[in-house]
């Protein structure tokens, strides 16, 4: 028995990534991080800002992620977002340009508790990256 | 009867005017097949998107404390119009379609007594409407410096719903934009998105469970708002596709209005020339003649 399910992400202008190889993907959920594997149950999850992992027979993809919704259901992993950046493709300048844009945002007053911490975490992320 | 002088110049003024509505014709049917792309790409996300909800909302135990942005505040007072159309002119009936959707739609709340904000999004909607309804509207925005469709500008006019609902500025919210069906027929929609409208979406079948992290409420709250922008997002992209198609249908018209006029023109020009020497022949018959 095959080990592998399928991944899908999709952000609003198209489908972005697309894989049936998949062994395991690793993604930022709102309550720490987890772990998906074939015949997982179904799940329905927030994402925070951090980083995907997808292991797969092709070869292993890391992805910077800001926001987002998953879905695992019947051996499909759907992840919609609105934000996100193949790490490979990321260069310096851009990881600093989001970095900036953060902690711009962070040093606002009027901003909620729960921003804030979405923020801090994208901070921490983004740092961890350079 | 029209010189030969005014008739060649009218006739090289409507040849350059077909120059240019086949230029734009071009130009619409290059940025339709961009913008039909970009609809077609865009799909999969709202679809997923709103099969999400579906799971979430059919899942949800307790229907009295729901998210008010997918049960509705129980009132339906305020209406919020938001009324989608392009900030260029030039595109066939476009625009004077969505407004006359929104205009029989307004008419109705206004009659049942209601009362009506409107939120135009794009500057010809923004100009046809102010005459009429210029004190309802609360907010006109557009997009003129964007090229393109983007999710970016979809957020702020989401944002800018968001807030309005959250400050209880209004109870129902539609969006009015035209549906993108082919080149020549776009229809005008009208669309309830708050309260979210799960009626004429198509039941769910699958009764499977899922297990939520954080639970289903505060799921729905965060993902709601997404669900806003995601639907205008893909209203903007309906939207621009069928702004493009329309525009390349009225364009092409024109173009071949503009050669049947050159046509017209072109004989009416070439009779009068021979009239004219004709007469000049006679003249000079008769005068020989009389010799």
């Amino acid at each position: 028995m095959s080990e592998e399910f399928k991944i899908e992400i999709v952000n609003p202008e198209k489908s972005f990534l697309i894989k049936d190889d998949v062994s395991e993907v690793v993604v930022p959920a709102y309550e720490g991080e987890m772990g998906i594997l074939k015949d997982h149950i179904s799940i329905i999850s927030f994402l925070k800002p951090g980083i995907i992992k997808i292991l797969s027979k092709s070869g292993d993809e890391s992805y910077y992620i800001e926001d987002g919704i998953v879905e695992f259901k019947n051996n499909n992993l759907s992840i919609l977002t609105s934000s996100i950046f193949n790490i490979a493709d990321m260069d310096k300048s851009k990881q600093q340009d989001l970095l900036k844009q953060a902690e711009e945002e962070s040093g606002k007053e009027e901003i909620s508790d729960q921003s804030r911490y979405l923020i801090d975490q994208k901070i921490e992320v983004l740092k961890t990256l350079n | 009867m029209a010189s030969l002088d005014d008739l060649k110049k009218r006739i090289a003024s409507v040849k350059s005017t077909q120059k240019i509505t086949k230029a734009m014709k071009m130009v619409a049917a290059a940025k339709l097949r961009k913008a039909q792309e970009s609809a077609e790409k865009g799909r999969p996300y709202s679809e997923k998107m709103n099969n999400v909800i579906l799971n979430l909302s059919s899942g949800i135990s307790d229907k009295e404390n729901a998210p008010k942005l997918l049960s509705g505040t129980g009132n339906d007072k305020v209406h919020l119009c938001v009324v989608m159309t392009s900030d260029r002119g030039l595109c066939g009936g476009f625009n004077s379609n969505i407004i006359k959707k929104a205009k029989s739609y307004f008419s109705k709340i206004l009659s049942e007594g209601k009362e009506l904000k409107i939120i135009t999004v794009g500057s010809k909607g923004n100009d046809q409407l102010k005459r009429m309804y210029g004190d309802k509207i609360v907010e006109n925005i557009s997009f003129k410096e964007s090229k393109n469709v983007n999710y970016f500008d979809a957020d702020k006019v989401g944002k800018i719903v968001i807030d309005k609902f959250e400050s209880s500025e209004f109870d129902i919210c539609t969006i009015f934009y035209n549906q993108f069906k082919n080149v020549i027929t776009q229809i005008p929609q009208a669309q309830q998105i708050i309260p979210l409208n799960s009626e004429d979406s198509e039941e769910n079948t699958s009764e499977e469970s899922y297990e939520f992290e954080p639970d289903e409420d505060e799921i729905l709250s965060n993902l709601l708002p997404k669900n806003i922008s995601t639907q205008i997002f893909k209203a903007m992209l309906e939207n621009s596709a069928s702004e493009q198609g329309s525009r390349m249908s009225a364009m092409d018209n024109a173009t071949r209005n503009a050669g049947e006029m050159v046509d017209k023109l072109t004989i009416q020009y070439n009779r009068s020339r021979q009239a004219a020497i004709t007469k000049e022949l006679i003249e000079i018959i008769s005068g020989a003649e009389s010799l």
